[in-house]
């Protein structure tokens, strides 16, 4: 690394390295039963460059290769969009807790044996459902340098639960599942196992629902499924910059209910999306989003920061390209309403635990619309069975715009959102 | 560069001499090239190589994988593949038997890398001049992606499969705002690595800009059921979502409930419809010689005249399920096994012109090229990135793009007219489990379906 960054020195006025390697297990059982073993080990390299005040970017799996990369990124160059930010010089990072070693240590058998007792747990309670199940392991380990002397290196572990069920019954198809991840080892299956157990209890009996504006409740997964594919878009630092989100002019007013609060967290102790960096080398913090229902900042990397005059909130990350701006974990702070409480208000409405097909939809405008995939009709203040071949349709700023309530339950949602359930008053629905 | 030639006579020898009912190895080498463009401006150019490589191995049912970019110690590999898989077998370790293959492949195109990434920048430039001559245009997305991939497949069972692919694809999106409202309309292409094929779309780069001011003051549809036509894209997505999905056996044998419903002669439509998946035909995003077990591709009936008659496999899902590979394992790259996939899928033509199709609807919707799709086995939705209300039998007033849903026990025998117009669509990339997008293509003429569900105000 250290090689190529001094040979790309001689060729271009800036440079910076950034290496990641990865060494990843996971048991993974199919029926019920384990079925496949997996390893995998990972390494890249990735060069970006400036020349000519261009940026240039290229990058390989074979390290060892430094002429090929950096002739890449210098052809590349020639085309690049101009740099209008500096490489980071040395800076001093927070330290965030995102290594355990034990989870690098925890051995196959364990890994197996936490599957099976998740999957009997689900099983002893509906015996004809079949699992898929998956206990994975992961350390990350990250490099990064550029020739400004900036420089920051730091591993991660992440270990992940998860697991998907089926019941069928003649035609009709019930798909129920949770997963969770942490930086520690997870050992605790019971707590994965009891969402799966309250969605099968829920959707026990089925319920029909009719086509009308109707009061409904997104449970925390509700919330990640339905909702917040579009506040990321909207929130990105780069959709701002080209005009196309509908609260890019609106920093500082009012948008969303007072009650609500919305920020990005990579500090968070233990939390698989926590990290001391971005992808360039820019320290973590916590970036407000929306305060009591005000818009008070968006996410930027260092070059949609520079052409928008502002400064990098830490939120350049790659995705295998070159970074941008990316949430890290979203965290909605938590109301004061139960989920029972809100149950208890409706008269006749929905839950929806999972909506499919809602990020297909003109998310840049907030619109969603989507099949309830896993969702439950609600009768005089009680949940009385599934819903199927429904549809919402909605949008997140009128949705969110007043009179929503807000649970008093935080979860975590597949590692990168914790939110708590949310109640919106009026949403259409469709049903056959 | 690692040479994976070497690497690969290695592995041949090796692979032979372990304890394991079976063991094969894919070493890989790409490169990619892509550009990006967002707003007026170029925002991203870069190019990329990558190397690596896999074992796999199964021991009495149970499967170990190992997958790498580094290709050195690749006895200790092996021998991890075959830990694992031990670890896990109890069973009888089952694979439809096929014949040890020797080939090379040559790709039919020549490798889009070799065109100078300036004569590519001109192309989309020219595209996104066009998009920006359009009044109330607020952003754009351009995203032009080209790879190049050289694999060799190898086994413990003699096979020995060299193959190269290239694949290109082009997505664009325009995005108009006016007022806080925000509308985008978009199109998506794909080609089998053949640079020409993204040429000479001015005017529909055009229609796409236009379209998306136009949006901003069409009315929402309301929701609720409709008759609904959809042109050949989206149709195509349709029967990869609506279909083509439950017709991949790994969802399917090992649950004895699905079995039963899946059961062949089970009727699933109209005796016109019939549905295909072939990656056996030639020059399209599914298309391939053997797949990534090394088994032969085939053209496969999922739906002959409206009866349940083939379904996708996999060697061991083929054996399992005592049905013939059809050659769908397919991985999206070497960090991945090969998993069930479709290739190029789609409603073979009938009879019905588009005119007749419309004809004596009242009030319907139709609904025109596509953004997106997902499945739930029986449920699924699919979005269309057009539609516009059918009123007394003529195409009417433009609508904001709607999601449609369905059940598949329902929606396809829902199916009353196909047209005579097949088109096939090489935009789509298709996800499961991890990996994509994988190559695919899918297709259809137009089609009528009764009481679709339309997700709206």
């Amino acid at each position: 690394v250290e090689n190529i960054l001094a040979q790309a020195k001689k060729a271009a006025e800036a440079a910076e390295v950034f290496q990641v390697s990865s060494e990843e297990t996971s048991v993974q059982f199919e029926a019920n039963r384990l079925k496949h073993i997996q390893t995998k080990q990972s390494t890249s390299v990735a060069l970006r460059i400036i020349k000519g005040g261009r940026l240039g970017y290229a990058t390989t799996t074979e390290a060892g290769d430094a002429r090929s990369l950096i002739n890449n990124a210098v052809e590349t160059a020639q085309f690049g969009m101009r740099a209008k930010f500096e490489l980071p010089s040395p800076t001093t990072y927070p330290h965030i807790d995102i290594l355990d070693p034990t989870v690098e240590s925890t051995p196959i058998e364990k890994m197996n044996q936490l599957g099976q007792e998740l999957i009997a747990i689900i099983t002893g309670h509906t015996p004809d459902i079949l699992c898929e199940a998956m206990v994975e392991k992961e350390t990350i380990s990250l490099r990064l340098i550029n020739s400004r002397g900036g420089q920051v290196s730091y591993r991660k572990s992440i270990f992940s639960l998860g697991i998907m069920g089926s019941l069928i019954r003649g035609t009709d198809m019930l798909f129920v599942g949770e997963g969770q991840s942490s930086c520690h080892p997870l050992t605790q299956p019971r707590e994965v196992a009891d969402v799966v157990l309250q969605q099968l209890e829920l959707a026990r009996n089925q319920a029909s629902i009719p086509t009308r504006q109707l009061p409904v409740i997104f449970t925390p997964r509700g919330v990640a499924s339905a909702i917040i594919p579009s506040l990321m878009t909207a929130f990105n630092g780069k959709t701002v910059l080209e005009g196309a989100s509908p609260i890019g002019k609106r920093l500082g007013q009012p948008v969303f209910d007072p009650r609500l609060s919305l920020w990005d967290d990579p500090t968070l102790a233990y939390r698989p999306h926590s990290r001391p960096c971005d992808d360039e080398g820019i320290p973590s913090q916590r970036t407000p989003l929306i305060e009591q229902g005000k818009v008070v900042s968006f996410l930027y990397d260092l070059q949609t920061a520079a052409l928008a005059n502002t400064k990098s909130t830490g939120n350049g990350s790659r995705h295998g390209g070159l970074p941008t701006p990316s949430p890290t974990a979203l965290v909605i702070a938590p109301g004061k309403t139960p989920f029972d409480e809100m149950v208890s208000d409706i008269k006749e409405g929905l839950v929806i635990e999972q909506l499919m097909g809602a990020e297909q939809g003109n998310i840049l405008g907030g619109d969603f619309s989507g099949n309830v995939l896993l969702g439950y009709k609600v009768e005089s203040g009680k949940i009385v069975g599934r819903v199927k071949n429904t549809m919402v349709s909605g949008n997140v700023y009128q949705l969110l715009k007043e009179g929503i309530a807000i649970g008093n339950q935080p979860e975590w949602v597949g590692g990168f959102l914790q939110t708590p359930h949310l109640y919106c008053p009026r949403l259409s629905v469709a049903s056959k | 560069m690692t040479d994976i030639q070497a690497a690969s006579r290695q592995l041949a020898q090796a692979v032979k001499k372990y304890n394991a009912d079976y063991i094969e190895a894919r070493l890989e080498e790409s490169q990619r090239s892509h550009i990006t463009y967002r707003g007026k401006e170029l925002e991203s150019v870069g190019q990329s190589t990558a190397i690596g490589g896999n074992i796999r191995a199964l021991v009495k049912g149970g499967w170990g994988f190992v997958s790498f970019n580094e290709l050195n110690d690749l006895p200790h590999r092996i021998e991890l593949a075959v830990k694992q898989a031990s670890l896990v077998g109890k069973e009888e370790s089952k694979l439809a038997p096929v014949e040890p293959i020797v080939d090379t492949v040559a790709t039919e195109q020549d490798n889009p890398l070799t065109i100078p990434l300036a004569e590519k920048k001109q192309l989309l430039d020219e595209y996104n001049d066009i998009i920006w001559r359009t009044p109330k245009l607020q952003t754009s997305v351009i995203a032009y992606g080209d790879s190049h991939k050289k694999t060799i497949f190898l086994s413990s069972s003699g096979s020995f499969i060299q193959q190269q692919r290239t694949d290109i694809t082009l997505r664009l999106s325009a995005v108009a705002a006016e007022d806080g409202e925000v509308q985008q309309a978009g199109l998506s292409l794909g080609s089998r690595g053949d640079f020409s094929s993204m040429q000479g779309l001015r005017r529909e780069v055009e229609e796409m800009a236009k379209h998306a001011v136009e949006l901003l003051s069409a009315p929402q549809v309301k929701g609720g059921e409709y008759t609904v036509v959809l042109d050949p894209v989206l149709a195509g997505v349709f029967v990869h979502e609506a279909f083509g999905h439950l017709s991949e056996s790994d969802f399917v044998y090992e649950n004895d409930r699905l079995r039963e419903i899946m059961v062949l002669g089970r009727k699933f439509g109209s005796p016109e419809l019939n549905i295909v998946d072939s990656a056996a035909m030639p020059g399209l995003r599914g298309s391939y010689k053997y797949d990534d077990e090394g088994v032969p591709a085939t053209k496969t009936y999922l739906i002959r005249q409206g009866e349940l008659v083939g379904r996708l496999h996999s060697r061991e899902t083929a054996a399992r399920m005592g049905e013939k590979p059809t050659g769908n394992a397919r991985a999206i790259n070497y960090q991945f096994p090969p998993i069930v996939r479709m290739t190029n899928t789609y409603i073979e033509p009938a009879s019905a012109s588009f005119d007749k199709i419309i004809a004596d609807i009242k009030e319907g919707v139709y609904a025109k090229n596509w953004f997106g799709g997902t499945t739930s086995m029986e449920m699924f939705t699919f979005s269309a990135g057009e539609a516009y209300m059918i009123r007394n039998g003529k195409v009417a007033e433009p609508l904001r793009p709607v999601v449609l849903t369905g059940n598949v026990f329902t929606t396809l025998n829902n199916i009353d007219a196909i047209g005579n117009d097949l088109d096939m669509n090489q935009g789509g990339g298709c996800g499961k489990a991890g990996q994509m997008p994988l190559p695919v293509s899918n297709g259809s003429p137009h089609i009528r379906i009764r009481h679709c569900l339309v997700g709206g105000k």
